[in-house]
């Protein structure tokens, strides 16, 4: 559980910085008149705040699976999983993926709303075959006899790519949206900036999926077991 | 004097920007699918209701069993259990976290801060309906094959999915599919409390202006979205264990002489995940109220809340501790007693912010001009209510007092103390509070002060005996006491005494009930603000304000929420949108 008290920690330690920016040393009684905030400081887009506190959220789900992954590894009958070479592709799909996002966001600033569209497109196609991609590596380790039941290290293994798997499609719905915007928008910076906007939250919310996915790929790959056993003997 | 720029009265507008509302163009978008925050809350806060009441009858029939072994020829061991289960998961989740966030969150962030609506109407919307579905989900379990989980409402595994558990064939699939929708939709409401309170704030409404009910729900709130999540993977990995056959949480099984298919998962790691939600759940319940008792003593004493800047720390502090505390619900489970050190260390150290609390209301109510209305009755029963809960969980947050009093009723009296009772007696006090606003018309007093005595007396009536069964060892969870029955026959007498109070209590609640139908009819006319209060909500120029809350322009906010009874002012309060008046400036000076 070190491990989700370790990211709430980090959760808990910006919302006190934060907080330490709006003034709760103020004596609020003694104050009377309008209160302004600072100038210069531009409040940040609601949609964009409200994706920061659901990253927050699903940072714990993740969190909490990595926790639980961690603990039961130590057991004597955890027999990893072989790591599928597809799974590396994969990756390498997420990772343009996000890259193409990137680009695409840089595209809009200078309104090339052509430019906008192919990144949207590719950036769908992407995703779209890493989710594919993740099926046909469930498909394969079926295949070879390795069962959500047979082992716990199957089960978190599914699991694990499971939740983040129906995180992308979530992702993808909302892409979906973007893109159909973009194609029906005549610049980029039209309907007060909602395609910008849409495709700025996108892109966080693409990099976030591919940090996850990292950090459970070197999990999965046996990589961060050692990292975790390090980290353990430690503390103890 | 604080350097301020003063507003001057001829100030512009807000500058906040002004959202767009969604207009409702039928009836049905009006009432059903409202995306309207007031609406959701009215139908958050009928549907928690109503599931109290079941979950009240539920406790009856429990409670009958307990006084009367076997007078009730339905209800046998498996049936005792499905009842407690179902009792203590209705009652916490979808009573209590509804009722606070779900009901007084969506109706009181927008209005108290000043906004038009909640900043994601949509997804607020889709909230209740999400949470309606996992009600219909939960309800209909009572009618699948086997009938509902009886594992608890810590549904524990191995037992929660293993044979002799009733409900193992459906009961606990329907459970845990409940909770996933449950906390999906929760998320999506949970995400506008939190962002309006960022982002939705008029002109003026800085953080520490805020009314306390406000923080506590919006802490509540953060809380609660950070903590669902570990509830939701228990959820998910148990019905992959039920279902899929993997092994989670289950060890090897050998049952009636064969080996299930199970084995090497962790019970423990369900535990972990459950109190790691399931602390942090007991002061998202309580957190709402602390804010909501803190503004009804203000108002109802006509004076300002003491050290309001500490109280706001405090609840900060404790949302933060709760994150950390919660193996204390595991002592018992074998762990490392260094844990057990440092989760009672942590415990206990939760109790200075609350005491914190504790002591500001007295202080806020030292000297000042007390009205006994019905709010303010339930306001004062909560303190003392708290306070005595809130003890007993100083003793069970020690190891080496836990360890005996584990499991025995001694920890039912004291949760249902302190997180069944105490928040129980704010929703009353809140509704009491609140109602003139949704509806324009006063509950009826005499029948409210009735309702309460019997409900605040009762209740002490109820709980408080429990101890003294806890004390002497009688053990929670058990159906009857059968050839085990070593206990002085006065244990069986109390057994009785409680099982009539709560029946007393319980069909008491039925004057309530009464009283909010009644005065929607016939209650006095409240007019706009019936208890002189401060805050944004009772300064709508419409009451009950209409889709928006305000007029065309937003309210501008020039000070706190609690200027009850300052010297030299026309009325002895003055509301939060009342310009500085002349000579208050020279008269504030620390």
């Amino acid at each position: 559980m070190i491990i989700v008290v370790a990211f709430l920690a980090i959760v808990i330690g910006i919302a006190a910085w934060w907080l330490s920016t709006q003034r709760i040393m103020s004596k609020p009684w003694l104050e009377i008149g309008v209160i302004d905030e600072p100038p210069g400081a531009r409040p940040l887009p609601t949609a964009k705040i409200g994706l920061g506190v659901f990253l927050a959220v699903a940072g714990v789900l993740f969190a909490l699976s990595i926790s639980a992954y961690s603990m039961r590894l130590q057991a004597a009958d955890w027999w990893p999983l072989p790591v599928p070479r597809l799974l590396w592709f994969n990756t390498g799909l997420l990772i343009l993926a996000s890259a193409a996002l990137e680009w695409t966001k840089a595209q809009s600033r200078h309104a090339n709303l052509d430019a906008v569209r192919f990144g949207l497109i590719s950036a769908g196609v992407l995703t779209l075959a890493f989710v594919i991609g993740q099926l046909v590596v469930w498909r394969e380790l079926v295949g070879e006899g390795y069962f959500l039941a047979s082992n716990p290290a199957n089960a978190f293994f599914y699991l694990m790519t499971g939740l983040h798997g129906l995180h992308v499609l979530g992702g993808l719905v909302a892409l979906a949206r973007v893109t159909s915007r973009a194609f029906s928008a005549d610049e980029v910076g039209g309907e007060r900036g909602g395609l910008r906007l849409g495709l700025e939250l996108c892109a966080i919310y693409w990099h976030f999926l591919l940090v996850v996915w990292l950090v459970l790929f070197a999990l999965i790959a046996g990589w961060a077991g050692d990292f975790i056993e390090i980290c353990r003997q430690a503390l103890s | 004097m604080v350097d301020v720029p003063l507003g001057a009265a001829g100030v512009p507008p807000a500058e906040v920007e002004d959202v767009e509302l969604y207009h409702p163009k039928s009836w049905l978008t009006h009432y059903v699918f409202s995306q309207d925050a007031k609406i959701i809350a009215v139908q958050y806060s009928v549907t928690a209701l109503s599931i109290g009441l079941v979950a009240l009858m539920l406790s009856w029939l429990m409670r009958l069993q307990l006084a009367f072994p076997g007078a009730l020829s339905f209800i046998d061991a498996d049936a005792y259990y499905q009842l407690i289960t179902m009792h203590g998961m209705m009652m916490v989740v979808y009573v209590l976290t509804a009722l606070f966030l779900g009901g007084f969150g969506n109706y009181l962030i927008p209005l108290m801060l000043g906004a038009r609506d909640m900043v994601f109407p949509y997804a607020n919307m889709l909230s209740f309906w999400f949470y309606l579905l996992a009600v219909v989900v939960l309800f209909a379990s009572f009618a699948v094959p086997g009938g509902p989980t009886g594992a608890g409402w810590t549904l524990y595994p191995p037992q929660a999915i293993t044979a002799g558990t009733p409900g193992l064939a459906w009961g606990i699939i329907m459970m845990l599919v409940s909770l996933m929708i449950f906390i999906v939709g929760f998320t999506m409401g949970g995400l506008n409390y939190v962002v309006t309170v960022l982002q939705g704030r008029t002109r003026g409404m800085t953080l520490m202006r805020m009314p306390l009910t406000v923080w506590g729900i919006f802490t509540a709130s953060v809380m609660a979205l950070l903590a669902f999540p570990a509830l939701f993977v228990g959820c998910v990995m148990m019905l992959f264990d039920r279902l899929l056959g993997t092994s989670f949480f289950m060890p090897e099984i050998i049952e009636q002489g064969t080996r299930l298919p199970y084995g090497g998962g962790s019970p423990i790691l369900f535990q972990h995940l459950f109190w790691f939600f399931g602390h942090p759940e007991v002061y998202i319940v309580a957190l709402p109220a602390f804010g909501i008792v803190s503004d009804l003593i203000s108002v109802h004493a006509r004076r300002n809340i003491f050290g309001y800047r500490m109280m706001v720390w405090a609840i900060v502090a404790i949302g933060a501790l709760s994150f950390v505390v919660w193996a204390h619900h595991m002592y018992v489970s074998g762990m490392n007693p260094y844990f057990g050190f440092f989760f009672a260390t942590t415990t206990l150290i939760i109790a200075i912010p609350t005491a914190i609390k504790v002591y500001n209301w007295v202080l806020t109510l030292w000297r000042g001009d007390i009205h006994l209305t019905v709010p303010m009755l339930f306001a004062l029963a909560f303190i003392v209510t708290f306070v005595n809960g809130g003890l007993t969980g100083l003793f069970l947050g020690n190891v080496v007092v836990d360890v005996p009093l584990s499991d025995t009723m001694f920890v039912v009296a004291h949760f249902h103390m302190v997180m069944g009772v105490a928040p129980i007696l704010v929703i009353f006090g809140a509704i009491y509070h609140w109602y003139p606003k949704v509806t324009g018309r006063l509950l009826s007093v005499p029948l409210g002060q009735f309702h309460f005595w019997v409900t605040f007396l009762g209740a002490y009536l109820i709980f408080f005996p429990m101890h003294y069964l806890g004390l002497m060892g009688v053990p929670r969870r058990y159906y009857e006491m059968g050839e085990i029955a070593i206990y002085p026959q006065s244990a069986h007498d109390l057994n009785i005494f409680i099982t009539v109070m709560a029946l007393l209590v319980g069909a008491a609640q039925l004057a309530f009930v009464f009283n909010l139908i009644w005065s929607l009819r016939h209650g006095r006319e409240a007019g706009g603000n019936p208890w002189r209060a401060c805050s944004l909500e009772w300064q709508t120029p419409v009451t009950p304000p209409p889709h928006g809350n305000f007029g065309k322009e937003l309210p501008i906010v020039y000070r706190w929420a609690y200027d009850y009874h300052v010297p030299g002012a026309p009325e002895d309060f003055i509301p939060q949108n009342q310009p500085p008046l002349a000579g208050e400036m020279a008269s504030r000076t620390p």
